[in-house]
């Protein structure tokens, strides 16, 4: 019986066909995920909360935690890479419960699938009788996306549940998280990657994947991605596989990034300085069948302003009031064109007045 | 008989008419045989669809042609049927999740699971992910776009999305970083002349070239709209002559004629007229903002220049409200009786200027 048993697992395992080879998946892999931290240590710029998660490695209490900052700075690489330095790969699945904005997550989930994975309990001990941490944890990722009444839900499972289960809240924005959540939890802030750091992680990447890429093409594509290490990263690779062995320039780095041409910025600014409305309008339409996103113009108008040394304080106020008008407005759905209209007569009517 | 615009569309990246430049890095994009999540943009008949369509057939091969629409169903949370229908060849899939109305979150969820998990069974002989095409992804709601997110990363070896949109305005900062974007702008207007030229010459029609300068004009850099109208003007009347007639769209003469209703008489009588036929165009199924922006443009022709500042202030704001607002005819019926109660005052003015 038992031969028979082994014969026929051994007749199913023999596929004829080849399995893709490692090799070939990793190669293909993005390098977001390629390189995405292995271990606490390995996350950059984010010191406070490395120093105390590994505090947590070394067998300390971990808190809950609720991390929040804007996208790209690493918040799901880093929970990610402290529970697999936590559990290994063979509790991973068994210890940590992931669930993000792409799951169901209204109140039902909550009180069926969480309060049930956090009743579990969980042993102190590895198969092969190793230490292991006595908790498992649960990650919620995008938290800001999450329903009230899931959060309300969440609040005495979280209390309950401390012996045994963890639980790791991720958001961008701390005001969406209700304020009895946010108490049950230590917050970390993570802020957006300094310029150094960023430029450091890229050139690393940079020698292993042997991208040829000029001192300024790597400065504007830092300062392009606004501290979002995911967005420089992907600029990097598609900006890699475009170009391939010429070598990056800075203007193969602006085609990517979307960034508005200077010139159309100031045919802009000068189209309202003319005083005539149809000019104004040209302009306008020009941008919108050129295709670039009102936001980004928006960004580059206002950096542009700012800093005119022709415009009063006074004046330089009411257009920046009304670009955070235009802001909102465009945020709710509004038309592009009839918005950048409005934001253009009314720089019109500050530089004429 | 196909329309001229199916039938000259270019098949492949190469034979492509504009934007050289860009089907040449689109080409080194696919080369080694994979690409990043993509999020294409630009203004309506730029020709996105186009580039990607090709883009699909240099990865897969002329498999991606062969296009069967199939019914996906859905189920709410809330236990409620949604049926999406979605284009779909071996290769790829296309849904416009908007179509689900404020459901789309589920489609969204439910389909890219579906299709992410299946994955390949002989990787040696094709590739080893599915691409999604996920069309107007500016009308998606925020729920649906955060679902997106985790989803994107997560499912990476198995499928790539491609998303498509007229801006990115309306798309979360989240995706745009997830994305490499692709901007198309509109063809310009020599590139537009050329192609109707060309098209021409393949039908075996001589087009003259003050006809074609005007049909470019009249399509404001919107190729779609250029090759239609050159088609019309054809089964008008053929030879064509310089100076025959282009066929504007119904409803943009409709407007024009609204709008100078508006201009000529500014009374409650001519509000309840100006309404019946606000009415008659939103039952039309005619976008509210392409109402706003058609009447705005038409009334700036009978404007000065500190009257014209103003309008566009109030359009823009009226507009506005009517993307947050629930009926349309509210915001278009406030912002002309407002016009007009302008319009009024501004002319009072005049005339008390000139008595005195």
């Amino acid at each position: 019986m038992q031969a028979f048993l082994k014969q026929g697992g051994g007749l199913g395992k023999n596929p004829v066909k080849p399995k893709p080879k490692k090799e070939e998946i990793t190669k293909n892999k993005p390098w977001v995920e390629k390189y995405r931290p292995k271990s606490v240590d390995d996350v950059a710029h984010q010191d406070e909360v490395v120093a105390v998660l590994r505090k947590s490695l070394t067998g300390a209490d971990l808190p809950n935690l609720l991390f929040y900052g804007p996208p790209g700075t690493g918040k799901t690489s880093t929970i990610l890479a402290l529970s697999h330095e936590l559990f290994g790969p063979e509790l991973y699945k068994e210890r940590v419960l992931e669930l993000n904005a792409s799951d169901e997550r209204g109140i039902d989930v909550i009180r069926e699938k969480v309060k049930k994975f956090a009743q579990l309990t969980a042993n102190t001990y590895r198969s092969a009788g190793k230490k292991c941490p006595p908790y498992k944890i649960i990650i919620l990722d995008e938290a800001d996306s999450m329903t009230k009444a899931a959060q309300e839900a969440l609040r005495r499972t979280m209390e309950k549940q401390t012996k045994t289960t963890r639980f790791c809240l991720i958001c961008n924005y701390l005001s969406r998280i209700i304020a009895p959540i946010t108490s049950r939890c230590s917050q970390f802030r993570f802020k957006p990657l300094s310029t150094e750091d960023q430029k450091k992680r890229l050139m690393m990447v940079c020698e292993k994947e042997g991208v040829k890429i000029s001192e300024d093409a790597m400065d504007s594509l830092v300062i392009c991605s606004e501290g979002d290490l995911r967005k420089s990263m992907t600029f990097l690779h598609t900006a890699h596989r475009l170009k391939g062995e010429e070598g990056i320039s800075r203007n193969d780095v602006l085609e990517i990034t979307g960034v508005v041409p200077d010139e159309i910025i100031s045919s802009l600014i000068s189209s309202c300085r003319s005083n005539s409305y149809e000019k104004v309008q040209a302009a306008v339409n020009h941008i919108i069948a050129e295709g670039h996103a009102a936001t980004q113009v928006l960004t580059q108008l206002h950096d542009e302003i700012v800093v005119m040394p022709t415009l009063t304080d006074d004046k330089k106020s009411i257009v920046m009031e009304k670009i955070a008008v235009v802001d909102k407005c465009l945020c709710d759905g509004a038309d592009e064109y009839l918005q950048l209209m409005a934001l253009s007569t009314t720089i019109q009517q500050q530089l004429a007045s | 008989m196909s329309l001229w615009v199916d039938k000259y569309r270019p098949k492949s990246l190469a034979k492509l008419d504009y934007h050289l430049h860009q089907a040449e890095n689109l080409k080194m994009l696919v080369k080694n045989g994979d690409f990043p999540h993509l999020l294409v943009y630009g203004p309506p008949g730029a020709g996105k669809k186009t580039r990607i369509m090709c883009l699909l057939k240099e990865l897969y091969g002329s498999g991606v042609e062969k296009l069967r629409i199939e019914k996906h169903m859905f189920t709410t949370p809330s236990n409620k049927k949604i049926e999406i229908a979605t284009l779909a060849s071996n290769y790829h899939i296309e849904v416009t999740p908007s179509d689900a109305g404020f459901h789309d979150r589920v489609v969204i969820q439910e389909l890219i699971k579906t299709v992410a998990q299946s994955n390949p069974l002989d990787v040696s002989t094709q590739r080893h992910f599915k691409v999604i095409v996920l069309t107007e992804v500016d009308r998606l709601s925020k729920d649906a776009q955060h679902a997106l997110r985790r989803t994107m990363e997560k499912y990476m070896n198995s499928c790539r999305l491609i998303l498509y949109c007229n801006s990115t305005s309306k798309v979360i900062p989240a995706i745009r970083s997830r994305c490499l974007s692709i901007r198309v702008p509109a063809p310009s207007e020599e590139e537009i002349l050329k192609i109707l030229t060309f098209v021409c010459k393949k039908e075996g029609l001589t087009l003259p070239p003050e006809l074609g300068r005007r049909i470019v004009v009249a399509s404001k850099r919107n190729l779609r709209r250029a090759l239609l109208m050159c088609e019309t003007c054809r089964v008008q009347q053929y030879p064509f002559t310089a100076d025959q007639t282009i066929m504007e769209p119904d409803w943009e003469i409709y407007l024009r004629e609204t709008a100078n209703a508006i201009v000529s008489e500014q009374s409650p009588k001519r509000l309840l007229e100006v309404r019946q036929r606000l009415y008659e165009l939103l039952t039309k199924c005619i976008p509210a903002d392409v109402i706003m922006k058609g009447i705005y443009n038409e009334l700036m022709h009978n404007c000065d220049g500190t009257l014209k500042s103003e309008v566009t202030q109030l359009v823009a704001q009226y507009e506005h409200r009517t993307h947050i607002g629930q009926k349309d005819i509210y915001h278009i019926e406030a912002f002309v009786a407002k016009f007009m109660s302008v319009y009024k005052q501004f002319l009072e003015e005049g005339f008390d200027a000139m008595m005195f």
